[in-house]
């Protein structure tokens, strides 16, 4: 009578905590989902600035045609990138070739009066910003979820009901520190409040 | 990276306690005071070691402090906002654009909803966060902040106030300066009262009186008096008090954000150069600053009694500190800082 009712008593907590344990494990991985949908909604905006990069600069910058149609190339095979390991690729590609881009945009004085140069410049870093911060945001909620899938006891549940690890998001490595290119064109006053570093 | 988060659910929590403690100490102030008007105006008496009649001043006073509470939580973002003239910031100008994009971003740094963002039109740089709670949470820079700064130090400066927004201090920040302002209105209030009724200056003759209430009155007429005077004191040492470490902390989570300790130390070096104060800043708002924007409250005066009665850390020893972090992460050889402190 006592022991089927300890029995009882253990099968319940047994239970309680199974529920438990995986509800967290949905919640984090909405989580993930989530901070990936933020994700990708900057990087649709950034694919759709492109193309008006390359309308507005075209007629200034002769010798960065490279690095333009590599941003270009990079954002079609993004666009069509078959899993999202190598749409990762695409994007990191992207992120290279537009900080190089933006960069040198500050040794133009001409592209620096175009308003609409200057407009789709502030769009473009902002976006690159959210991005980064972003994916912060996103391989935080990865590291949080892979390690609740590896780390017993939540594991023998994340196996039963199929949780897969996620994937971070790396960065490409060249993407870390923002070029600094020097054209040494004397930008002059525009240049001013980037001098002071070192 | 859990434990940053520790940190941030822990400074919430006492965030949350702070103004729970201010709001409750606000209105037994006010109510106290009410009590003591009760004996001096009202019916309120001691007769025979009883209290006798109706505290009618007591209650007005109870329910004008919660009424005061109330409206300073749900109304003090707006009234903080009006007595600093500020007014909505809207992408006008390419500045304005790289302003509000900077808002966003440095919101989603610290996974904070967006918050609004507001201007004063003035030439000191400066800025400051708002609101009772992250959702309903605003921030404001200065004209002067946008025009002297670059991205990049806006950055740190907008890191600096999302760290406010998360963490609730710009909820207890709000409270004490829009119930500071009540306060010292209350106590200005009776200290007039009182020197037109002739209390202060009759009080010899109630010497003469040989009724224990008249005694009593006087007595707690006294106290109303010294109440007066030192509320706001209080309040401002309170004030005082929780903001300066507020300050520090917030330096440190705007880096956390950027990831750049030179964004907010850049920044704060170019403020160290102003000098212009804020025109539109009091000492019941100075306090929400990021530096402190009254005049000649920016020396860098270290010792306890500077210490006591300044809102904010010296500049020069955040800086110092920033600088310290830009040393330990950004590359140049750590060993030489721990070296250079022996």
């Amino acid at each position: 009578m006592s022991a089927s009712l300890v029995v009882l008593i253990i099968l319940a907590a047994v239970v309680a905590w199974a529920v438990l344990g995986y509800n967290s494990l949905v919640s984090v991985r909405n989580q993930v989902q989530n901070a990936w949908r933020q994700i990708d909604v900057q990087l649709r905006r950034r694919h759709d600035l492109i193309p008006n990069l390359v309308e507005a600069v075209k007629g200034y910058m002769q010798f960065e045609r490279e690095t333009l149609t590599q941003v270009v190339e990079a954002r079609a095979k993004a666009i069509s990138a078959p899993d999202q390991a190598s749409r990762m690729a695409a994007e990191n590609q992207i992120t290279g070739g537009l900080s190089r881009l933006l960069a040198v945009i500050e040794n133009y004085p001409q592209l620096k009066s175009d308003q609409n140069v200057l407009k789709l410049q502030e769009e473009l870093t902002t976006t690159e910003n959210q991005i980064a911060f972003s994916r912060q945001a996103y391989n935080d909620s990865v590291m949080l979820l892979n390690t609740r899938i590896e780390s017993f006891p939540t594991n023998l549940i994340a196996n039963n009901f199929g949780f897969k690890q996620a994937e971070y998001f790396q960065g490409a490595p060249e993407d870390q520190v923002v070029p600094k290119v020097d054209l040494s064109m004397g930008g002059g006053a525009a240049q001013a409040p980037s001098t002071p570093r070192a | 990276m859990s434990a940053a988060r520790a940190d941030f659910w822990e400074l919430e929590r006492r965030n949350r306690r702070e103004t729970a403690i201010l709001v409750a100490v606000f209105v037994a102030l006010f109510t106290l005071l009410g009590f003591g008007l009760d004996f001096r105006f009202g019916d309120l008496a001691i007769v025979n070691g009883t209290l006798t009649g109706f505290p009618a001043l007591t209650l007005v006073a109870l329910t004008f402090a919660i009424f005061q509470a109330l409206l300073s939580y749900y109304g003090g973002a707006s009234l903080v906002l009006a007595s600093v003239q500020a007014r909505e910031l809207t992408p006008d100008t390419p500045q304005h654009q790289m302003v509000l994009d900077v808002v966003r971003e440095m919101a989603l740094a610290a996974r904070m909803p967006v918050p609004k963002a507001y201007l004063m039109n003035d030439p000191s740089p400066n800025a400051f966060a708002t609101g009772r709670n992250p959702n309903h949470s605003v921030v404001c820079v200065t004209q002067g902040l946008i025009d002297t700064m670059d991205r990049e130090e806006v950055q740190g400066v907008l890191g600096h106030e999302m760290a406010h927004v998360r963490d609730y201090d710009i909820r207890t920040m709000m409270m004490i300066a829009v119930l500071v302002a009540g306060v010292a209105m209350l106590a200005d209030f009776v200290y007039r009262s009182m020197w037109y009724t002739g209390t202060v200056g009759g009080g010899s003759s109630s010497r003469d009186d040989d009724s224990r209430s008249g005694n009593g009155g006087a007595l707690i007429g006294i106290l109303v008096l010294v109440l007066a005077v030192l509320a706001p004191f209080f309040a401002q040492l309170l004030a005082m008090a929780v903001s300066r470490e507020r300050e520090y902390l917030a330096d440190a989570a705007s880096v956390e954000f950027t990831r750049n300790p030179r964004a907010l130390l850049r920044a704060l070096e170019r403020i160290a150069q102003t000098e212009s104060p804020l025109r539109n800043a009091s000492r019941g708002t100075a306090h929400m600053f990021i530096v402190n924007p009254l005049q000649g409250a920016r020396d860098d005066d270290e010792g306890f009694f500077a210490n006591l009665f300044s809102t904010h850390p010296p500049l020069g020893r955040r800086i110092e500190r920033l600088r310290a972090l830009l040393n330990e992460t950004g590359g140049q050889t750590p060993a030489a800082s721990s070296i250079s402190r022996s």
